[in-house]
C-alpha cells in the first residue's frame, strides 16, 4: 500500500517539477503577501517581528489554497481520477500518496518562506527543534485535510470559490496552533510551544484517518 | 405563522398547527417576562434580559448541529434521504441560530464587558468558527449535483466538521486561556423564581421554535427530493419513447462529450 | 460459453437524466460488439456503467460473474476503459505515462517496452511530453497503457477516434489479438464500416436502450448492418 502511495506521489512531485508552476507561481506570490504585510504594518520592524508568526502560517494557508487546487486539477485535467479507480491501487493509498506530494511541496515553500521572513521581518529562533517539528506536523495536518476537502470540492464546478469556505474554518486549530508554536520558539510570546505541538499532532492524526477512510467514498460517483 | 395551503404542497399538519400557536402566545409572552416582568440583574442591569434569548438560542444551534452530525452518521449507515433531508433542515436552521448566538452576544457584550467583540473568549471564537463551517456545508449542500452525490458529501462534511469543533475549542482555549462568561447562574441558587421561570420560558420557546422550523423545513426539503424523485419516471417513459421515433441506423456522424 | 457481460433491465441516472432507461445485454467472453446509436443514445454511459464507475438505480449488471449493484468496485482492475478523455498527465513524457499507468495495473517493464513498440511510440515521441502531442498519438499512448493493463474486459469508446488509417488497422488488429485471446470487447463507434471486419455483432442503442443486436445469444431483434 505505501509502495503505491509512493509511486502516485513521486508521480505529482515529477509532474510539479515539470510545471514549475510552485517555483514561478506560487513561490512569487508567497513573497509577494509577505511583503504586503510589510505595507500593511506600516514598515515597524517591531510589529513585524511580534506578528511573524501568525503572519507567516496566514501566508502558508493562503499557498496551501493553491497547491490544493494544482493537486486536484492534474487529476481532473484529462479523467485520470476515473483511471485510476480501474486499477488495484486502494483510496487509501491514493489519499496517502497526494497528501505526501502535498506535504513536499508546502515543506519546500515554507523552508522558502521561511527565510524571507528571517531577513524581512528581522525574527530570531530560539528553539529551533520546536520550530522544526511543529512545521512538519502542521504541514501534515494542511496536507492531509486539504487532500480530502479537494477531493470534496472537486468536480463541482466550483472549486476555486467552495475550498477555501470550506477548509480555512476546518484548519483554524492549525493557524492557532502552528502560530503559538512559532511565537514561543521565536521567544515572542509566552506560551507552551510543545503543548501547541500536541495538539497539532492530534489535529494531523485525526485527518489522517478521516482521510485514508472516507477518500474512497468521495471518489465515488453516486 | 400557520401556512394553510392546499393539500398537496402543504408543509404544515396538524401538529405543526399546533406548534406555531404554542409559539403565537409563547413569544409575546416570552418578551413580556423577559423585557417587563422579571427583575434587572445585580451587575448586568437591564443587559441581562437580552440572556433570556442568547442563551437558548445558543444552546439550540448547538442541539441543531449535533441533530446534523447524527443525521449525516444515519444518512452514511442507511442511505435514506429522511435522514438527508433532517440534516439539511437541522444545519440550516443552525446556522440561523448560530448567527443571532453571534449579534445578540455581541450587542450584549457592549455595555457589559465594553467590547462588541472579545477574541479572547473560548466560546465566541469556537462559536464564529463552527458557524463559518456550517456556511460551507450550506454552501456545499446547493451545489448541483445528483441528489445521492450531494446528500454523501454534505454527510462527510457534516461528520468532519463535528469532529473538528472540540478542537477547535481545545485550541481557542489554551490560545488565550480565558473566558468571560461566566459560570452558570442557575446553579448559585440565587435566583429569584420568576428570572428562573423565565429562563425556563425561553428555554421552551426557542425549543419549540426550533422544531417548528424543523418541520417545516424537513417537509420542504422532502418535497423539493420528491419532485425529483417523481420527476425521474415520467422522464424514462420520455426517453424510452424517444427510441421508436428515430431512425436507428448509423447516423455516420462523430459524437463527442455525450453524457459526461 | 461463459457470459462476461449480462445486463438486465438497467436504469441509471445521471444527475436526474435518465441515462439509461431499462437496457438489456448479454456478451459471452471472447466476443466483439459494436454499439452504435444517434447522439445522447446512453452509449458511452453504458461503457462507464459496464467500469463499474456508475451506481444502478433499477435491473441488475454482472461482469464477470460479480454483482455491480452488490459491489462496483471489485471489478474495475479487470476492466480497461478508454474513454473520450485518455488519463494521461500533461507534464509527463510518452513514456512516463505509460510507466505510470503500467505500475498501477502491476506491469513489467518489458510490457512497457512491447506496448511503447506496438503503438508505434518508440524513439523520439517516447520523450514527449503529453501536452505536445497531437490528439492520435495521445490516443496512442492512451491505447497503449490500456495494453499494458492486459485487462480481460475492453470498453473502447471511438477507438478509431483521430487515427490515421496505418492507426485504424493497428487498432483493429489489436482488438481482434485480445478477443482471440479470451478479452471480451464492447466497441462504440460511429464508423461502423471500418470495424465491420472485427465482428458480426451491432447492437444499436436508442433512448437509453437497446433497440436492435444483430446477433449473440440468438437473441436477434432487427438487423443493422
Amino acid at each position: 500500500m505505501l509502495a503505491d502511495s509512493w509511486l502516485i506521489a513521486r508521480k505529482d512531485l515529477q509532474v510539479e517539477i515539470r510545471s514549475r508552476i510552485i517555483i514561478n507561481q506560487i513561490a512569487p506570490y508567497t513573497l509577494l503577501i509577505m511583503v504586503l504585510f510589510g505595507f500593511a504594518l506600516d514598515a515597524n520592524t517591531q510589529t513585524l517581528r511580534d506578528t511573524a508568526p501568525g503572519l507567516y502560517w496566514v501566508a502558508i494557508l493562503l499557498v496551501a489554497l493553491l497547491a490544493i487546487q494544482r493537486g486536484v486539477q492534474i487529476e481532473d485535467a484529462d479523467a485520470a481520477r476515473d483511471r485510476m479507480l480501474l486499477t488495484p491501487v486502494s483510496s487509501s493509498s491514493i489519499f496517502l500518496g497526494k497528501s505526501l506530494a502535498l506535504f513536499v511541496q508546502l515543506l519546500v515553500l515554507e523552508v522558502l518562506l521561511f527565510f524571507v521572513m528571517m531577513v524581512l521581518f528581522d525574527t530570531s529562533v530560539e528553539d529551533p527543534l520546536l520550530v522544526c517539528l511543529s512545521a512538519f506536523v502542521a504541514t501534515v495536518g494542511i496536507a492531509t485535510s486539504g487532500t480530502l476537502y479537494g477531493v470534496i470540492a472537486s468536480g463541482v464546478g466550483v472549486r476555486e470559490t467552495l475550498l477555501p469556505i470550506l477548509l480555512l474554518p476546518v484548519l483554524a486549530p492549525v493557524a492557532i496552533g502552528a502560530t503559538r508554536t512559532f511565537g514561543d520558539a521565536f521567544g515572542r510570546v509566552n506560551a507552551d510551544g510543545w503543548a501547541w505541538f500536541g495538539l497539532l499532532v492530534v489535529f494531523a492524526v485525526v485527518y489522517t484517518v478521516l482521510g485514508m477512510f472516507s477518500y474512497g467514498q468521495l471518489l465515488e460517483e453516486e | 405563522m400557520i401556512t394553510t395551503v392546499g393539500p398537496f404542497n402543504a408543509t404544515s399538519s396538524r401538529s405543526t398547527r399546533f406548534l406555531g400557536l404554542c409559539l403565537l402566545l409563547g413569544i409575546p409572552a416570552l418578551i413580556l417576562f423577559a423585557f417587563i416582568f422579571s427583575p434587572e440583574d445585580d451587575s448586568m442591569e437591564d443587559a441581562v434580559r437580552l440572556l433570556y434569548i442568547h442563551v437558548p438560542v445558543a444552546i439550540f444551534s448547538y442541539i441543531a448541529f449535533g441533530v446534523t452530525a447524527v443525521g449525516s452518521i444515519c444518512y452514511l449507515w442507511k442511505r435514506s434521504r429522511w435522514w438527508d433531508t433532517t440534516a439539511h433542515a437541522s444545519a440550516e436552521i443552525g446556522v440561523m441560530f448560530c448567527g443571532l448566538t453571534l449579534v445578540t452576544g455581541s450587542i450584549w457584550g457592549r455595555p457589559t464587558w465594553n467590547t462588541w467583540w472579545e477574541w479572547g473568549d473560548v466560546r465566541l471564537v469556537t462559536t464564529l468558527v463552527m458557524f463559518l463551517m456550517f456556511i460551507g456545508y450550506l454552501a456545499l449542500r446547493q451545489v448541483p449535483a445528483s441528489p445521492e452525490a450531494r446528500a454523501k458529501r454534505a454527510a462527510i462534511v457534516g461528520i468532519i466538521g463535528t469532529i473538528n469543533i472540540p478542537i477547535v475549542n481545545r485550541s481557542v482555549e489554551w490560545w488565550e486561556n480565558s473566558t468571560l462568561h461566566q459560570q452558570s447562574s442557575l446553579t448559585d441558587g440565587n435566583l429569584e423564581n420568576l428570572t428562573l421561570f423565565t429562563w425556563f420560558l425561553g428555554t421552551l420557546v426557542i425549543g419549540i421554535t426550533y422544531l417548528w422550523l424543523l418541520i417545516h423545513r424537513f417537509r420542504v426539503g422532502w418535497l423539493e427530493t420528491e419532485e425529483e424523485r417523481l420527476g425521474y419516471g415520467a422522464a424514462i417513459e420520455e426517453r424510452q419513447a424517444e427510441a421508436h421515433g428515430l431512425d436507428v441506423g448509423s447516423t455516420g456522424i462523430p459524437e463527442e462529450g455525450e453524457n459526461e | 460459453m461463459t457470459v462476461a457481460i449480462d445486463l438486465r433491465e438497467v436504469v441509471v441516472l445521471l444527475s436526474h437524466f435518465p441515462a439509461l432507461t431499462g437496457a438489456t445485454l448479454r456478451v459471452s467472453q471472447g466476443e466483439i460488439v459494436l454499439l452504435q446509436g444517434p447522439n445522447g443514445a446512453g452509449k458511452s454511459t453504458l461503457l462507464r456503467l459496464c467500469a463499474g464507475l456508475l451506481p444502478i438505480k433499477e435491473g441488475t449488471a454482472k461482469i464477470l460473474g460479480q454483482d455491480l449493484g452488490e459491489n462496483r468496485r471489485r471489478v474495475r482492475p479487470d476492466i480497461g476503459l478508454l474513454g473520450h478523455k485518455t488519463g494521461l498527465y500533461e507534464d509527463l513524457t510518452v513514456e512516463e505515462n505509460i510507466a505510470f499507468w503500467a505500475s498501477m495495473t502491476r506491469a513489467n517493464s518489458q510490457e512497457i517496452t512491447d506496448a511503447i513498440e506496438v503503438m508505434g511510440l518508440g524513439g523520439r515521441l517516447r520523450d514527449v511530453l503529453a501536452r505536445q502531442l497531437s490528439a492520435g498519438q495521445r490516443r496512442r499512448t492512451a491505447f497503449a497503457a490500456l495494453l499494458v493493463q492486459r485487462p480481460p474486459i475492453w470498453l473502447l469508446d471511438e477507438p478509431h477516434a483521430a487515427l490515421d488509417s496505418e492507426g485504424r488497422s493497428l487498432v483493429n488488429e489489436l482488438i481482434k489479438n485480445a478477443a482471440a485471446a479470451g478479452a471480451t470487447v464492447l466497441l462504440v463507434s460511429h464508423a461502423a464500416k471500418e470495424l465491420s471486419a472485427l465482428t458480426g455483432r451491432v447492437v444499436t442503442l436508442a433512448g437509453g436502450r437497446v433497440t436492435s443486436d444483430s446477433g449473440g445469444n440468438g437473441s436477434e431483434v432487427n438487423g443493422v448492418s
